[in-house]
């Protein structure tokens, strides 16, 4: 029972991964009808805002140590956070360690920015060409981008620790009635998932709940009619291509103490999450949340010894496996409606 | 008065003719001349370096291409020398390679099979390259030998540490200076033995391609030697990028040690999450859970940042080492470049000081010269004491590093402390040990 609970953990885990970036996808095909393959791309940013903000906090200013040597035998050269010298060593410290967090209020205008500038220089002009121009466009900027972070910040991955008082690991188990020890998890894998549940509420509060989400949803539903009475729905969807790109990014910061950040994770999760779109249902925002957690799980329970050892590669094949099935019994996804991606 | 007209197709035609002509004589005289693929002819030899330069293992071959550079600088006699001052064989002189000044090109290999053998190629066939030294990866390295061989050109492998490379897959024109899988297995066992005991019990996760298989190989056997039990060995997907699903089986497997046969981003990912799961806080079967990486690069060490602290490895060299030769390639490089050299970077120096030495004590640029001077080859001053170039195998034969996560680093190099320098001796094996059985060097194949 413990070793199920945790695998639901788990999946719940790499579901809001994938549930936040199909979100941002889903968002977009909806409201432009572009389909984004530079959304890894931006959920890879998202994690070198984190990355850029630590080494900004840790920029230093150099002393040398006499009484110390380097690997050549000369005097050390002791390297102190300009954080540090300006607000003490404890407080300086405690700013740094907590890099992760305040990254967030770091990326989100720089995501709105990355997603408005990416939206109006490029994307739009590919609106009313084929998806499959929209797909080697996007594709093509997605490689782009990641060979831009790869060149200011080289190929290995760069630790982003989560902040001390959130490192480690908790014992749910005895939460929970279970013995001590037969349920530990991460914290920050606990604190994760509960921000990628507020992103995604926040998301659908935002379309339900404000005049803004309102005339986005009727844009969605008939961008013609809703063009016809006047309102400038363009620009509702660019913002909106903002905000998709913000909550990939926003999933980037907070996914990088989990596996640290390097060039090439957008591109890891990019398949993915189509698959993810694709099950969810196309232009669906709860199909996408939905389909997210529910192939993270499967995909859990694929990698357990008991599974890979009863069919040996299913924790390779589980999600194409599951989207197969899916796309025979329900061609349109879990929750997609007809007409979209339809002639 | 005749009318000869003059057309453009008959002017095409002709010039065909004519140059077909003068050029044959000339395809004779250089294919009758040329004795191996690529013989040098004029004052200079080209050596190709063929890394990743682009792909996850760019800064690794970064690294390696900063020290082959390195290595061609010495042999042209500029800079301090490096290793030309320490290095038994007296042969090299700062002058070239016979002579030759020495000069190179470079190819990508992506660390993919394929777009490696079209780098090595490219060298071979365009740029005229005589010997192809690098890389990062042992199914790189297993396809770019075969692809030398039939080319009749030297290969000198960079990181590559399956069994494989000089066991089924040797090949004569290959040589290997770096450890392998077998070797971290011997070294590692008695330390193992001596800091966690006799009896414990291990689970492996091993990234399922040719290299974690023989790892994993390789240290099942010397570990269930030591009377060690192995609970599982699960085998996890090249690209996957989370490890949580396959950590958690092992909190409640039974099993007191994890060994991680991962390499690059798989091994920082996961051992970052098996940290995250607190395994190393755990107690098992009444003792310290432990984790061990049995092969550890310092590039990778620098990505899993605070995590690595105390996990057990191995590694085929380390720039802390005070061996003289060491001593002398770290300051050359660190003086160059400003950090100190990876253990990927040292072999593809040594690898490209002992295949000039080899043109010298041969006298001449034929790979089967060279071969011929490399097989059984004793020499020291390059790094890790006395050495030895197996000609049954073209396996170098060296001490071995046990290394560990520094508790307490000092600077941003000394992220792994050497635990223990594993004599030669313990690492070696019979060239028909089972794990390396099958396949034949064959024959050197000159090319041409």
């Amino acid at each position: 029972m413990d070793a199920i609970l945790l695998q639901i953990l788990n999946g719940l885990d790499k579901g809001s991964a994938y549930a936040l970036i199909a979100l941002g996808l889903t968002l977009i095909f909806g409201t432009l009808g572009v389909v984004n393959f530079a959304h890894g791309a931006l959920f890879m940013i998202g994690a070198f805002c984190a990355v850029t903000l630590q080494k900004l906090m840790n920029l230093s200013f150099e002393t040398i140590d006499e009484s110390q040597t380097d690997f050549l035998g000369n005097p050390l050269k002791v390297e102190t956070p300009y954080v540090e010298a300006w607000f003490g060593p404890e407080t300086g410290a405690t700013i740094i360690d907590w890099s992760v967090p305040l990254a967030i209020l770091f990326a989100i205008p720089i995501m709105l920015a990355v997603g408005y500038v990416m939206e109006r220089g490029l994307i739009k002009h590919f609106y009313k060409r084929p998806h499959a121009d929209q797909i080697l466009v996007t594709f093509g900027l997605a490689i782009v981008l990641q060979e831009i972070v790869k060149y200011f910040f080289g190929a290995n991955p760069i630790q982003t620790p989560a902040p001390d008082a959130l490192s480690g690991s908790i014992d749910l188990g005895t939460m929970i009635g279970f013995d001590p020890n037969a349920i530990i998890y991460p914290i920050w894998r606990l604190v994760y998932f509960g921000f990628a549940v507020a992103i995604i509420g926040a998301v659908f509060s935002f379309l339900q709940f404000t005049t803004f989400g309102m005339v986005v949803r009727a844009g969605m539903a008939d961008r013609e009619t809703v063009g016809l009475l006047g309102i400038n729905i363009d620009r509702r969807f660019t913002i909106m291509f903002g905000i998709a790109a913000a909550v990939a990014g926003l999933a980037g910061v907070m996914y990088g103490p989990l596996n640290p950040p390097n060039y090439h994770m957008g591109m890891d999760f990019l398949v993915l999450s189509f698959v993810v779109v694709v099950v969810g249902g196309m232009g669906s925002l709860p199909g996408a949340v939905l389909a997210g957690f529910l192939l993270g799980i499967l995909e859990s329970f694929a990698s357990t010894t008991w599974a890979t050892t009863t069919i040996p590669g299913i924790n390779q094949i589980i999600i194409y496996l599951v989207a197969i099935i899916v796309l025979l019994t329900r061609p349109r996804g879990l929750m997609g409606r007809k007409g979209v991606m339809e002639e | 008065m005749t009318n000869k007209s003059i057309t453009r197709r008959g002017v095409l035609k002709s010039g065909a003719v004519t140059g077909a002509g003068l050029f044959l004589p000339t395809i004779f005289t250089a294919s009758s001349a040329a004795a191996y693929t690529n013989e040098p002819t004029g004052g200079s030899v080209t050596l190709g370096f063929n890394v990743p330069q682009t792909g996850p293992y760019a800064e690794e071959g970064n690294d390696e291409l900063l020290a082959q550079q390195l290595a061609v600088e010495h042999l042209n006699g500029e800079g301090d020398g490096g290793c030309l001052n320490t290095f038994t064989s007296k042969v090299l002189k700062g002058n070239g390679i016979l002579g030759k000044k020495v000069e190179f090109v470079t190819g990508d290999t992506q660390t993919k099979s394929d777009a490696a053998r079209a780098s090595a190629k490219s060298m071979i066939e365009k740029d005229g390259a005589i010997m192809i030294n690098g890389g990062s990866s042992s199914g790189v390295a297993v396809a770019v030998q075969g692809l030398c061989q039939e080319a009749g050109v030297i290969f000198m492998a960079g990181l590559t540490h399956a069994n494989d490379t000089t066991g089924k897959d040797k090949k004569a024109n290959g040589f290997r200076h770096f450890f392998n899988a077998y070797m971290s297995g011997a070294a590692l066992a008695p330390v193992l033995a001596a800091e966690m005991g006799n009896e414990r019990r291990a689970y492996h996760l091993t990234a399922d391609y040719n290299w974690g298989w023989t790892q994993e190989e390789s240290i099942v056997a010397s570990t269930e030697a030591l009377g060690w039990e192995t609970v599982n060995t699960v085998k996890t997907p090249l690209a996957s990028t989370d490890f949580s699903s396959y950590i958690t089986p092992v909190l409640n497997s039974g099993a007191d040690v994890l060994v991680l046969n991962h390499y690059g981003g798989n091994m920082v990912n996961s051992l970052t999450n098996a940290i995250q799961f607190g395994l190393l806080d755990k107690v098992a079967n009444g003792k310290d859970f432990k984790i061990v990486v049995p092969l550890y690069s310092e590039l990778m060490a620098a990505g899993a940042g605070e995590n690595i602290k105390g996990v057990l490895g191995s590694m085929n060299w380390n720039w802390q080492l005070q061996d003289e030769g060491t001593k002398a390639f770290v300051k050359s490089f660190g003086e160059k470049y400003g950090k100190p050299p990876s253990n990927s970077a040292q072999t593809c120096y040594a690898q490209v000081l002992l295949y000039a030495d080899a043109c010298e004590r041969a006298g001449t640029f034929n790979p089967c010269g060279v071969v011929e001077a490399l097989e059984d080859f004793e020499f020291d001053g390059l790094g890790n004491g006395p050495t030895w170039y197996r000609g049954a195998d073209h396996q170098c034969f060296k001490d071995v590093l046990v290394v560990r996560g520094n508790e307490n680093p000092t600077n941003a190099y000394d992220t792994l402390e050497i635990v223990e320098i594993t004599p030669r001796a313990q690492v070696e094996y019979d060239p028909e040990h089972p794990m390396f059985k099958g396949g034949s060097l064959g024959e050197c194949n000159p090319g041409a």
